[in-house]
């Protein structure tokens, strides 16, 4: 990890297809149906099957972990789910980005902010962390 | 159907202990593209033990949540120490708010976890969108 605020953590990309979202609807145990059929997802008003916010959330904390170099680091994270990641029925799938910067450092803990968007979209709101140090 | 307007305030029964094991750990890892090595779940699994107090919420027939209308708005967590194999977990649920806007319910939950020494593990804040039928 970067101590000093203002350094950029490594950017990540991750390919999200219609087959991630079956996978973590069984490791999470959230099978919302707008997340897997195009039908009950258009009939209240969703665009299409859209990710959980949870994976795309998750791919960030992802992030995060890779940055700090393991799980466990991480004290705080939120973010709002701002705007839906729709994945199309096809194997190419979309692509979610994450970058993040650090924005303040204290004797003990690192706040990172991050930005998360898909197709140039940002879609999760505010983003942010605190990481514990050493 | 609307939501049941007295909900604010309600604190729901807490979840069957959840043990958490290096398999369950290592599915997740694996549904969220990373690979668990040992030590500390990822940052976001404590929605597998949340989700589960949520979905007793949604669930329960008193209450008026159809799942397919529901998406995630917001998401929070606050560990005071990570997760690892070999803990249970339980979740006790209370939905400290409930508002209305636009034909949507927006409930504001908290998810205290606890380990199997009823000492506090992480909180999970969830938002969630309830939209009314169409």
């Amino acid at each position: 990890m970067t101590f000093e605020p203002g350094a950029e953590l490594p950017v990540h990309e991750f390919t999200v297809t219609r087959a991630d979202l079956v996978r973590y609807a069984g490791a999470s145990g959230d099978r919302n149906p707008i997340h897997w059929s195009d039908r009950v997802a258009t009939s209240v008003g969703l665009p299409g099957v859209i990710a959980h916010g949870m994976y795309t959330m998750a791919l960030a904390a992802r992030a995060l972990d890779d940055w700090a170099g393991g799980p466990g680091r991480v004290r705080e994270m939120g973010c709002k789910f701002t705007k839906p990641v729709v994945v199309p029925d096809d194997d190419t799938g979309v692509v979610v980005r994450v970058a993040g910067t650090v924005k303040a450092v204290d004797e003990d803990s690192v706040s990172v902010t991050l930005e998360v968007t898909c197709g140039g979209e940002k879609v999760l709101g505010m983003p942010k962390a605190v990481l514990a140090r050493g | 159907m609307a939501v049941d307007g007295a909900l604010a305030g309600r604190t729901f029964p807490a979840t069957e202990p959840y043990p958490v094991s290096e398999e369950r750990v290592a599915e997740f890892a694996a549904a969220t593209g990373s690979q668990y090595d040992g030590g500390a779940a990822p940052v976001t699994f404590p929605i597998v033990v949340a989700f589960q107090a949520m979905l007793a919420l949604m669930e329960d027939p008193t209450v008026g949540i159809e799942l397919h209308r529901v998406v995630h708005g917001e998401q929070r967590f606050r560990y005071t120490r990570p997760v690892a194999p070999g803990d249970v977990l339980t979740a006790t649920l209370t939905v400290d708010s409930l508002r209305q806007i636009g034909g949507a319910d927006i409930l504001g939950t908290r998810s205290e976890i606890v380990d199997a020494n009823g000492d506090h593990v992480v909180t999970a804040v969830a938002v969630l969108v309830h939209s009314g039928a169409s």
